[in-house]
C-alpha cells in the first residue's frame, strides 16, 4: 500500500519544472497558496485548475500515475465536497428530497471549495515529485536565511531535516527486521482486543527507539570527529544557481494575480 | 622518521553511576612513526576503542601524556587535530551524514570551511582513491556496507589526513566488504604512505600490519611485528583472540607429530615449509 | 520435523513497479534433525529463504512444507503463528529485539506468547540463562545495561526458550571476538547433538559451513543451485566459483599441498585438525 502513495516522494527526470532551482519553486508554491484564496467566481477558479493542468503537462508527470497516487487524499477532497452539497443552505432549491434539500450556493460552494483543495495538494505534490527532498531543504534553508537575525537557527533546522530525510530508508528497515523478530517470537499484532494489540506493539516500539537514539549517538560522534562545529564559519558544498527560468517562473505568477485580481468578482 | 602519535603512560577509567569504577586504559605506552600500519587486537572490551576515542580526542587522559602531531591533545588545538585525522567507526550506517554519497564526502571540507572551487575535485579525487567514484550521487541505503565504509574512507581522505584510525570499521561487514576495504587502505598505504592504525578482530589487518599491539584488560599486553606476536599462540588464546589460519594448524601439525620450524603466519610460508620437510626426507 | 521446498518462488511488492524476484524456483529438502548449511553471496536470496521456514513470508509460488503443514500463497495468518512455535529464528544481531525491563521477562517473552504458563516459562529462562554461560544476577537486571555480547546471548536465550525443534541462525556470530564467535558456534552445535534439532545455519563463513554442518544448499541470484554433504560440495572449487563463493581455508590449503607432492590426498579434510592429520599421514606414508 505504501508503495502506491506518492504525497511526498521525488520522480527524478529533466523537465522544465525539475531543473528550476527549489528557491523559485518554494517561493512559487507558497505564493500561489495564497493566491488561490483570491478566487472566488467560476472565472477565476477555472483559471487555477487551467494554469495547475498546464504545470502538471510541463512537468511531465503523467495524470494517471498523479491521480493514483493522491486516491486517498481525493476521497477526502470529495468528502469535503459532500458537506457542503448537504449542509450548505443558500440559494434557491434545486433539488427537494424532503429530507434533504440541496441549494444550488450549496453546489457552487462544493466545486469551489473541490478546486481549491485539488489545486494545493496538486501543486505541492508536484513540488515534491520534481524536487528531491535535500535541494527542498537546501532551498529552505537559502530563503529562511534573513531568519537568522532574529536567532532563528535555520541552519540547524536544515540539517536536521536533512538528516531525518536520510534516515526514514534505515529505520523502516529496521522496523521491518524487528517486527519479524518479533512475529518470530510468536508476537501477534493482527489480533485480539485493541488493548492487547496495542500493547503488542510495546515489543516494536522500545527496540526500535533504542536502536534510533544509538544512532543518534554514533551520529554524533562521528559528526563530532569530522569537525562539526555549527553553522558558523562552514562553506556548502550543494551550491544553488538561480537562472533566467526561475526569474521567469516568478513574473508568471505576478501576472497570474493580475489575472486573478482582474478576473475575480466584487465583494 | 617523523613521530605521528605516541602515548606516554596513559590511563583512563570510565565512572559507572552503579558499581566500580571501569580502568579501561591503564598505564599505555607506545609511539606510531610516519608510514607505519599499526593493527591494535584484543577482545571486546579490552580497552581498545578507547585507547582510539583518546587519540582522536574524544575521551582525555585522566593521566599520562598523548602527543598527536608532536603537540600535546588540548581543548585548544583539538579541531585543529582533528582536522588533520581521519577516522571510521564500525556501524556504517550511523556515520554516513550526508544524503548522498558526494555530500557525505564533502561534509568534512564543509566543517572546515574549505570553498566550494576546492571541494569539487578533492571529493572526485577521494572517491576514485576509493574506487566509488561511479556513485556519486547514490543515497546510502542503495549502498553495501563495505561501499559505505569506502565512501566513508572517502571522506576522511579529502581532508588529506596524515592519520587514518580504523575503529572495527571491518567487523560488520560480510567477507566480500571486508575484503574492499582492506584492498583500498593497503593500496592507499603503499601509494601515499598514509600512517594507519587499525582497531580490528580480523586476522588479514593483523597480517598486513607493520607492528601489533595487543590489549589486555587495559593493559598493553605485547607489541611487535605480526609474526613475533603469533608465535605467542597459547597466550593470545587465552585472552580469547585468534590465531592466522597457518599458525593454527601448524600446532596441529607439531601435534601429529610433524616438526615443522619457526612460525609461519601465511598459507604460503606454511607449504614451503613442508615442501622443504618433505624434501629432506 | 522434516521441511522440503517445491518450486518456491517469491516476489517483493509483488504487482506494483518496484516489484522484485527474490526466489525463482528453489527446491530443497531438509531431514529431521540435520544441520544444514545455507551459503550464497549477499543478495543471493539466502535471507528470503529463511524467513519462508517459518511462514514470515508466504510463497509467491510452489509450496513449503514444514512437518505435515503445507504453506502456500494462500495460507491464512493463524496456522502460520501454530508453525513459528517449532521454528526459532536468531536473526543476525538479535539483541536488537531485545525490549523489556528484565532479561528475566524478555526471555519469557516467546514462550508466554506461545501460551507456556509463567511459572514454566520463567524456570526455563533460569536454565538458560545458566546454559548460556550468563552471571546468575543478569535475570533482574535490565538486558541494555549488559555488554554486547550479553545482549547476544539473552536474545538467543529468548529463541531458545519456546523450544523450537527447528532452529534457523542467520549470521548468529557477525560482530563477535573470536572467542565469543567459538562459543556461540559450540553451543548451538552442542545443543544440535544433545537436543535433536534441526539445525539450519545461514553463514558467510565457508569455515562454519565446512565444520558443523552435514549438509550445504548453495544459493545464487535466487536459485538453489547445488546441495550435498560438505565433501561433495566443496571438492567442486570452479562451479563454487561461478557463484562468487570461495573454499574453506583448509580445503584451499589441501589444494596446495597436493599440488606440491603431486597426489591427492587420502579424503578432503574441513577442518583443520583434519588436515594436520592427514598431512601427517600423507608425510609419514613417504618416510615408509
Amino acid at each position: 500500500m505504501l508503495e502506491k502513495m506518492i504525497f511526498g516522494r521525488y520522480v527524478p527526470g529533466d523537465s522544465f519544472v525539475h531543473k528550476l532551482d527549489p528557491r523559485s519553486k518554494l517561493l512559487f508554491v507558497f505564493l500561489f497558496i495564497i493566491a488561490v484564496f483570491m478566487a472566488n467566481n467560476t472565472i477565476t477558479y477555472a483559471l487555477l485548475l487551467g494554469f495547475t493542468l498546464l504545470v502538471i503537462f510541463i512537468s511531465r508527470i503523467r495524470l494517471y500515475f498523479l491521480l493514483n497516487g493522491l486516491k486517498p487524499i481525493l476521497f477526502l477532497i470529495i468528502f469535503t465536497f459532500l458537506m457542503h452539497f448537504i449542509f450548505t443552505k443558500e440559494g434557491p432549491v434545486l433539488v427537494d428530497l424532503k429530507f434533504l434539500k440541496i441549494h444550488e450556493e450549496g453546489v457552487r460552494q462544493g466545486i469551489f471549495i473541490s478546486i481549491r483543495f485539488l489545486v494545493l495538494v496538486l501543486m505541492t505534490t508536484i513540488l515534491t515529485l520534481t524536487t528531491s527532498p535535500i535541494s527542498i531543504t537546501d532551498g529552505m534553508e537559502t530563503l529562511l536565511n534573513p531568519l537568522k537575525r532574529i536567532k532563528v537557527p535555520v541552519h540547524e533546522l536544515a540539517l536536521m531535516m536533512s538528516i531525518s530525510l536520510r534516515f526514514i530508508p534505515t529505520l523502516m528497515d529496521e522496523t521491518d527486521k524487528i517486527l519479524k523478530a518479533q512475529l518470530a517470537r510468536g508476537s501477534d499484532l493482527t489480533s485480539g482486543t485493541i488493548k492487547e494489540r496495542i500493547r503488542a506493539v510495546v515489543p516494536l516500539l522500545v527496540p526500535l527507539f533504542v536502536s534510533a537514539f544509538k544512532r543518534a549517538e554514533d551520529l554524533a560522534i562521528a559528526m563530532e570527529v569530522r569537525g562539526y562545529r555549527g553553522g558558523e564559519g562552514r562553506t556548502r558544498y550543494r551550491q544553488l544557481n538561480w537562472q533566467g527560468r526561475d526569474t521567469l517562473v516568478i513574473i508568471i505568477f505576478l501576472v497570474l494575480v493580475t489575472a486573478l485580481v482582474w478576473l475575480r468578482g466584487g465583494s | 622518521m617523523k613521530e605521528i602519535l605516541s602515548l606516554d603512560h596513559v590511563s583512563y577509567t570510565y565512572e559507572s553511576e552503579e558499581g566500580e569504577p571501569r580502568k579501561a586504559v591503564d598505564e599505555v605506552s607506545f609511539t606510531v612513526w610516519e608510514g607505519e600500519w599499526i593493527a591494535i587486537v584484543g577482545h571486546n572490551g579490552s580497552g581498545k576503542s578507547t585507547l582510539a576515542k583518546l587519540m582522536i580526542g574524544l575521551l582525555f587522559p585522566e593521566n599520562g601524556k598523548l602527543n598527536v602531531f608532536l603537540e600535546e591533545l588540548n581543548v585548544d588545538n583539538l579541531w585543529d587535530i582533528r582536522s588533520r585525522i581521519g577516522i571510521v567507526f564500525q556501524n556504517p550506517d550511523n556515520q554516513f551524514v550526508g544524503s548522498t554519497v558526494q555530500d557525505d564526502v564533502a561534509f568534512a571540507l564543509e566543517n572546515n570551511g574549505v570553498p566550494y572551487d576546492q571541494m569539487v575535485p578533492r571529493v572526485h579525487e577521494s572517491l576514485a582513491q576509493v574506487n566509488m567514484e561511479g556513485f556519486l550521487d547514490h543515497e546510502p541505503h542503495h549502498l553495501s556496507g563495505g561501499q559505505k565504509q569506502r565512501v566513508a574512507i572517502a571522506g576522511a581522505l579529502a581532508m588529506r589526513p596524515k592519520l587514518l584510525i580504523l575503529d572495527e570499521a571491518t567487523s560488520m561487514l560480510d567477507p566480500q566488504g571486508r575484503d574492499e576495504v582492506i584492498k583500498v587502505v593497503d593500496e592507499l598505504k603503499r601509494t601515499t604512505g598514509l600512517t594507519v592504525i587499525s582497531i580490528t578482530h580480523d586476522l588479514e589487518e593483523v597480517l598486513l600490519a607493520d607492528k601489533v599491539i595487543v590489549m589486555n584488560d587495559g593493559k598493553m599486553m605485547m607489541s611487535g611485528k605480526p609474526e613475533a606476536i603469533f608465535a605467542h599462540g597459547d597466550e593470545l588464546e587465552a585472552i580469547g583472540l585468534d590465531l592466522p589460519f597457518a599458525s593454527r594448524l601448524s600446532r596441529f601439525l607439531r601435534e601429529e607429530g610433524i616438526a615443522i620450524q619457526g612460525e609461519h603466519t601465511t598459507e604460503e610460508e606454511l607449504v614451503n615449509e613442508l615442501w622443504t620437510f618433505h624434501c629432506n626426507k | 520435523m522434516d521441511i522440503s521446498l517445491q518450486q518456491v518462488g517469491y516476489s517483493y511488492a509483488l504487482g506494483t513497479p518496484f516489484e522484485k524476484r527474490a526466489l525463482k524456483e528453489v527446491n530443497a529438502s531438509i531431514k529431521s534433525g540435520s544441520y544444514t548449511a545455507v551459503i550464497g553471496h549477499t543478495g543471493s536470496g539466502k535471507s528470503t529463504l529463511l524467513l519462508h521456514l517459518n511462514g514470515l513470508l508466504k510463497p509467491s509460488e510452489g509450496t513449503v512444507r514444514i512437518g505435515d503443514v503445507n504453506i502456500t500463497a494462500s495460507t491464512k495468518a493463524k496456522e502460520l503463528k501454530e508453525i513459528r512455535k517449532h521454528v526459532g529464528i536468531v536473526f543476525q544481531f538479535p539483541e536488537h529485539q531485545l525490549f523489556e525491563e528484565t532479561v528475566e521477562k524478555d526471555i519469557m517473552f516467546g514462550p508466554m506468547n506461545f501460551g507456556v504458563p509463567a511459572e514454566e516459562a520463567k524456570r526455563r529462562a533460569h536454565e538458560l540463562i545458566k546454559l548460556l554461560g550468563l552471571p546468575e544476577d543478569v535475570a533482574q537486571k535490565s538486558p541494555f545495561d549488559l555488554s554486547g555480547g550479553q545482549m547476544r546471548r539473552v536474545a538467543i536465550a529468548g529463541v531458545l526458550a519456546f523450544k523450537p525443534s527447528i532452529l534457523i541462525l542467520d549470521e548468529p556470530t557477525a560482530g563477535l571476538d573470536p572467542r565469543g564467535r567459538k562459543e556461540i558456534m559450540e553451543l548451538f552445535n552442542k545443543l544440535h547433538e544433545e537436543e535433536g534439532l534441526t539445525t539450519i545455519l545461514v553463514t558467510h563463513s565457508m569455515e562454519d559451513a565446512a565444520r558443523y554442518a552435514d549438509q550445504i544448499l548453495v544459493m545464487h541470484e535466487g536459485r538453489s543451485v547445488m546441495a550435498g554433504t560438505p565433501a561433495d560440495v566443496f571438492s567442486d572449487a570452479e562451479r563454487l566459483k561461478t557463484f562468487r563463493l570461495g573454499l574453506p581455508r583448509s580445503v584451499a590449503f589441501q589444494r596446495d599441498f597436493e599440488k606440491l607432492i603431486g597426489q591427492p590426498l587420502d579424503k578432503l579434510a574441513l577442518t583443520e585438525e583434519q588436515l594436520a592429520f592427514e598431512i601427517a599421514a600423507a608425510l609419514k606414508d613417504g618416510e615408509r
